[in-house]
């Protein structure tokens, strides 16, 4: 395997900071997040050569983008797999820069599925936007009436059959993801919850209660990705690209085991890329559309052993000065998730790896490695899984 | 017959078959002659060895739930004035999955691996759709 370590890094970011942006469009929340990402790292418009980006709306491509932005990229990339799609752009900028095609490339997305009010866990065949479904396989599925989280909820049923996994268990990362949402201003709920809370509150779908589920907010951002050469030159330190996988999973004609998810595959070349182990992994972004996706994304990764996941996220070990502090922007179960969540993935890894927090409790000491893996599509059905390993020098 | 307002299948040369097998009560699954194989949901090709060496076969229509979700919320219409109900995945007996509803029973009754079998509600002069029920 070509050594691909230290060749492309992460060297600016932009979250936009709406929650709700009933006023502006999708382009335009995208405009305004690269601007702001390329001031980040000290680059312009002049500097990128590549245009990566994926979104829930057909119409909101890299070619419109392009156009709305003046741009002319000579690698564009609109790898669409749902809410991990920004793990697997950032393996492909990677590649393309190893290749010698790409200096500099923004990866960026936006959605207005707040302010537009998408059902996106609950809508039903709805989420599509249209009433017609394909021959397969919506036509042995959406007659009935499959919704985002009733696809997350079948896992966890079946994982507490199997491994006696507890509601209070799934709730505890939602509390230590609320724990941090409290330190991150812009986080849509900031108020602490306990376990009593979550267990005690609506199911939305057996075994799945409200707080089991991700946040539907408006968003979007940026993130700036540069070759070595480029890196050096920018405002901050890079942030490598130390390993990278990308897998998808499926129902396997009705017969694959559903209880071993995409990430089950993505790590391995993640791991094996970067030449670190999970011992030193500093902390971890685990896209958290539900509280039962954080759970088998730990225990798939291989940090944990499969059945394990209840006992590893309990304790506290998940909160910043524990074991394995993750999602420490508070997630998409407390700050926000526009649709497709995994860009914020990248964001906050970065800055925690340059040590943005410093003198802050919302910083995780010696923060040198950090993983994130983007899911995107749905555990019971088909997804996506993409596994990045970030670095600092 | 009351007006179906949840979603139709779109029905296509390769999952023909099905439909019209369920139409007449029967719930057909595929075969391949090549590998031996059973696949779900039906196609063309065989998944598994992409022969096209696909066979048709009625199932017994009897399974296990592998696994199921009470549904409480769903805004789509034809599903919101259901809840809860329960979508599921069904084994059936020669071992590939389906998504279904579990039907005929109180939805806080459903478990893993309960024995179900198929039964067919008609949507349609054209379309009956398989659902499954407790045995017994």
């Amino acid at each position: 395997m070509v050594d691909l370590k230290h060749s492309a890094a992460i060297v600016g970011i932009h979250e936009h900071v709406t929650r709700y942006a009933p006023d502006k469009s999708e382009l335009q929340i995208q405009g305004e997040s690269v601007i702001k990402a390329l001031e980040d790292a000290g680059l312009t418009k002049k500097d990128v050569d590549g245009l990566l980006t994926a979104s829930s709306s057909s119409r909101n491509t890299g070619l419109n983008l392009a156009d709305y932005l003046d741009m002319y990229p000579s690698f564009v990339d609109n790898t669409t797999v749902g809410g991990g799609s920004f793990e697997f752009h950032l393996a492909h900028a990677l590649n393309a820069i190893v290749a010698g095609r790409l200096n500099c490339a923004v990866i960026t997305y936006s959605s207005t599925a707040r302010s537009g009010s998408v059902s996106v866990g609950t809508g039903g065949v709805a989420r599509f936007g249209h009433p017609r479904l394909e021959p397969s396989p919506d036509s042995f599925e959406e007659l009935y009436g499959l919704t985002t989280v009733g696809l997350y909820a079948m896992i966890a049923q079946r994982h507490m059959h199997l491994y006696g996994t507890t509601s209070e268990q799934l709730a505890e990362v939602a509390v230590a993801v609320r724990h941090h949402a409290s330190m991150n201003p812009e986080a849509l709920f900031r108020n602490p919850i306990t376990v009593e809370d979550v267990v005690n509150s609506r199911v939305i779908s057996s075994p799945l209660h409200l707080p089991d589920c991700c946040v539907i907010t408006d968003g979007g951002g940026a993130v700036v990705v540069a070759s070595a050469e480029v890196a050096r030159n920018c405002r901050h330190q890079p942030v490598w690209v130390l390993g990278a996988g990308e897998a998808v999973a499926h129902q396997g004609a009705g017969k694959r085991d559903l209880m071993y998810i995409a990430a089950a595959q993505s790590h391995k070349p993640a791991f094996e890329m970067s030449g670190v182990t999970h011992k030193d992994i500093d902390m971890a972004m685990i896209y958290d559309s539900f509280t039962i996706t954080v759970l088998e994304t730990l225990e798939d990764l291989g940090f944990c052993k499969k059945g394990e996941g209840g006992d590893f996220v309990s304790g506290g070990r998940l909160k910043i000065g524990g074991e394995l502090p993750i999602n420490t922007d508070g997630g998409g179960l407390s700050s926000n998730h526009p649709g497709m969540r995994g860009i914020f993935l990248l964001m906050e890894a970065t800055r925690q790896l340059r040590h943005q927090f410093e003198g802050t409790p919302r910083q995780v000491a010696d923060c040198n490695i950090a993983l994130c893996h983007g899911t995107g599509g749905a555990l019971g059905s088909r997804h996506s899984g993409g596994t990045v390993i970030l670095g600092r020098d | 017959m009351p007006e179906w307002n949840k979603p139709l299948p779109t029905i296509s040369g390769e999952t023909k078959p099905y439909w019209d097998n369920c139409r007449r009560g029967r719930l057909l699954i595929q075969k391949c002659d090549s590998c031996g194989e059973y696949q779900f949901y039906p196609r063309g090709i065989c998944a598994n060895c992409w022969s096209n060496d696909i066979q048709w076969i009625t199932s017994s229509g009897k399974g296990t739930v592998w696994t199921f979700t009470v549904t409480y919320q769903n805004g789509t219409p034809g599903f919101a004035e259901d809840v809860p109900y329960v979508l599921a995945l069904v084994e059936l007996e020669e071992g590939v999955r389906m998504f279904t509803n579990i039907v005929e029973c109180n939805p806080r009754s459903v478990t893993i691996g309960m024995p179900v079998e198929v039964t067919f509600i008609q949507a349609t002069n054209q379309i009956s759709v398989p659902y499954f029920k407790p045995v017994g």
